[in-house]
């Protein structure tokens, strides 16, 4: 599929729709491109039937539950926004510590973490009970609630995520030709610094925050932590596994774009300076994550009544749960992508960036389904939980929006600045020159 | 290290010249046959809508439920018992600090965790903040098959699909019984929850935990009386009573060193 969307298909572009591909990129033909969305439209109809579902008749169409009030929906966002941390991460590189080589996939990291927060935002929009009430919240804030932080910063930080899409937006080839919007993208640009140091400063709130939504509840001493002041340690483990795992999620979907185009889109060099950054931080994670977990079994656990190791022994969720996440989604990433040897090689570098994405995606699993599936009372059982295909539906037409909404953004703007460079020069395979 | 503090800055004020009480309730597990009369009683007093076909125990809405439980003992020497569990209206409330808008309030007059389910909109984090499974969300539309909203209780107003609800010791009659005293120019009242007028062996006992000469407050101090999961530090006013050890022993997660075993259902 690769090579094929790459051969002379390019001639096939509807000539209105050439106007709007960036000079310089190479881009399938129209038909291929309409053939490539239409299944994620598709997806995206599922999904949102299945919203219509929720909304007209309630939640009683998932098999969300009284002991399971959070589920799929909420797993999968927190993964998603600790993915989506890539963005907020990678503008801190940027703009606060000046590492000038991010440029090559700011862009791609911005709209991919507007995508993940929309997304999310939209999955919460399901999710809640009353979705027309949500406004409550800004209403009649309990300031006591890790909730109401998440919500406030969230909402701040998509609005930041969008204004920062803007000017990619109106970059485009097409739009730029109307005055007033280059100049509005050019005026956007010089104040881009200032939103991502506004963005840094809201994300690194909120993905803590959602990380204290579970250490702060005293009655499920499987998610309860001590901590400093108000924060709970899983405050500042989550903060920490999103800033380490977002960079490997840029180098994740950058590879699968490069698969799926068959086009170099970056240089070599930004992998392997994102591969250091997740392994620098995902080795601090992991010492601390470690220590977290040692200090939590052994004493705040066991102070709530819970004897030592107990919450492992229900089935599925064994002591291999947390050697799974610590060690193999933890420790063998670090080691990977921390190794200078190891990240000369291309396929580590994505088998460190994917084990390590996996592993803040199960940390959220543990986090949030495990918590609610243990028992707490001494008479009450372990409930397992499956969602049916109203959950997966919604989630799938998320998935589609991103999916499409990347397409079209990659097809008709700059994402990947070093792009139209890399058509230009020899072909390289391996870093060996092919003539 | 610090544990994180329980706070409960969002209760309302207590007015200077009102009297505080803490409601609360004793049930003597002892005398519970699991007849589910509580249950029932509360159900209709609180005007919660008949089951539809699609609801199971699981997404049902039982503001008063009876677990069975036993002491795990192989058959014929095992014992078997219930316990009735309502919403233990905690002192450190868990549900009340993560509420993100406030619709959950400790009622500083009367010691009651309120509910508000018109402020509700059902993210459900109290639900999982809850260790005692006392809060139940309406997954559906309630519904009254026709006749049936004659038996609809005025006092209490019914709660709309998407919003959490849960057992608030009977608000209903606890504001008749305000108004009823503050018609007669005083502070000076008590009530009856429904389930504890329904038990048909007296096994709950309700009132003022503030007042010592109280039946309630004396059978909370009595040694066979205890707490549900009290080292999590909610603090029920709830209590339990039992004058068997393998029951007492029931209150903790770690059984007091015995291994926790997980048959809820086998009872």
């Amino acid at each position: 599929m690769a090579s094929t969307m790459t051969k002379p298909a390019a001639i096939a572009i509807a000539a209105p729709e050439k106007k709007w591909i960036v000079r310089g990129h190479e881009r399938c033909s129209t038909g291929k491109f309409m053939a490539w969305m239409t299944p994620w439209i598709g997806l995206l109809g599922l999904g949102l039937y299945a919203t219509y579902l929720c909304f007209r008749y309630g939640l009683g169409e998932t098999h969300l539950d009284n002991r399971f009030g959070f589920g799929l929906w909420i797993f999968l966002d927190l993964a998603v926004i600790a993915l989506g941390a890539g963005a907020f991460f990678s503008g801190f590189l940027l703009y606060i510590l000046k590492w000038k080589e991010i440029k090559a996939v700011i862009n791609s990291a911005v709209v991919l973490g507007f995508l993940c927060y929309s997304g999310a935002v939209a999955v919460l929009a399901v999710d809640v009970g009353q979705p027309l009430r949500a406004w409550f919240t800004f209403w009649h804030p309990n300031t006591h609630s890790m909730l109401t932080e998440v919500t406030f910063c969230i909402t701040c930080y998509l609005i930041v995520l969008s204004i920062e899409y803007l000017p990619i937006l109106l970059k485009n080839r097409k739009l730029k030709q109307i005055p007033s919007f280059l100049v509005f993208e050019w005026e956007l640009h010089k104040l881009m610094p200032v939103f991502a140091g506004i963005g840094v400063f809201l994300s690194f709130f909120h993905q803590g925050s959602l990380g204290g939504l579970f250490g702060v509840m005293r009655g499920r001493p499987f998610a309860f932590r001590e901590g400093f002041s108000i924060w709970p340690t899983t405050f500042f483990l989550f903060v920490l596994s999103a800033a380490a795992v977002g960079p490997s999620f840029i180098i994740l979907t950058t590879k699968l774009v490069e698969k799926i185009t068959g086009k170099r889109l970056v240089k070599e060099d930004i992998y392997k300076t994102l591969a250091k950054t997740t392994g620098v931080l995902l080795t601090v994670y992991v010492a601390l994550k470690s220590l977290d977990t040692l200090l939590w079994l052994n004493s705040t656990s066991v102070r709530a009544g819970v004897a030592p190791w107990e919450f492992y022994e229900f089935r599925p969720f064994g002591h291999a749960t947390l050697f799974t996440e610590i060690v193999i989604f933890g420790m063998v990433p670090a080691l990977l992508l921390l190794s200078r040897r190891l990240r000369e090689r291309p396929g580590l570098i994505t088998l460190g960036a994917g084990l390590a994405c996996m592993g803040v995606v199960f940390n959220r699993f543990v986090m949030t389904i495990q918590t609610l599936a243990l028992p707490t009372l001494s008479f009450d059982e372990f409930m397992l939980y499956l969602p049916n295909w109203v959950e997966y539906a919604v989630f799938g037409g998320v998935i589609a929006y991103a999916v499409i909404v990347y397409s079209l953004s990659y097809r008709y703007l700059n994402l990947f600045p070093q792009e139209a460079d890399l058509q230009l020069a020899p072909k390289e395979v391996n870093n060996v020159p092919v003539r | 290290m610090t544990a994180t503090t329980p706070t409960t800055a969002t209760a309302t004020p207590v007015q200077e010249n009102r009297k505080t009480r803490r409601f609360g309730m004793v049930i003597n597990l002892d005398s519970c046959t699991g007849c589910g009369a509580c249950m029932m009683s509360c159900a209709v007093e609180n005007n919660c809508a008949p089951a539809k076909e699609k609801i199971t125990d699981r997404t049902g809405i039982t503001l008063m439920r009876v677990f069975p439980v036993n002491d795990r003992k192989p058959m014929p020497v095992r014992q078997a018992g219930f316990v009735p569990m309502p919403c233990m209206q905690c002192e450190h409330p868990p549900c009340e600090t993560v509420c993100p808008q406030q619709a959950v309030e400790l009622d500083k007059l009367s010691g009651i965790v309120d509910q508000m389910p018109q402020r509700c909109f059902g993210c459900r984090y109290c639900m999982a903040a809850c260790p005692y499974h006392a809060r139940y969300f309406n997954w559906s539309d309630p519904e009254w098959p026709a006749g049936m909203e004659l038996t609809l209780n005025p006092a209490v107003a019914p709660r709309m699909r998407g919003v959490v609800e849960k057992c608030d010791f009977c608000h209903g009659r606890l504001h008749l019984a305000e108004d009823q005293a503050a018609l007669e120019g005083n502070d000076d009242y008590t009530y009856t929850p429904a389930c504890v007028e329904a038990c048909p062996t007296q096994a709950i006992v309700f009132g003022d935990l503030n007042d010592e000469d109280s039946e309630v407050s004396q059978l909370a101090k009595d040694p066979h009386t205890f707490r549900f999961l009290a080292k999590l530090g909610t603090e029920p006013k709830v209590f339990y009573h039992s004058d068997h050890e393998w029951v007492r022993r029931l209150a903790e997660r770690d059984m007091n060193g015995r291994p926790p075993a997980n048959e809820g259902k086998e009872a």
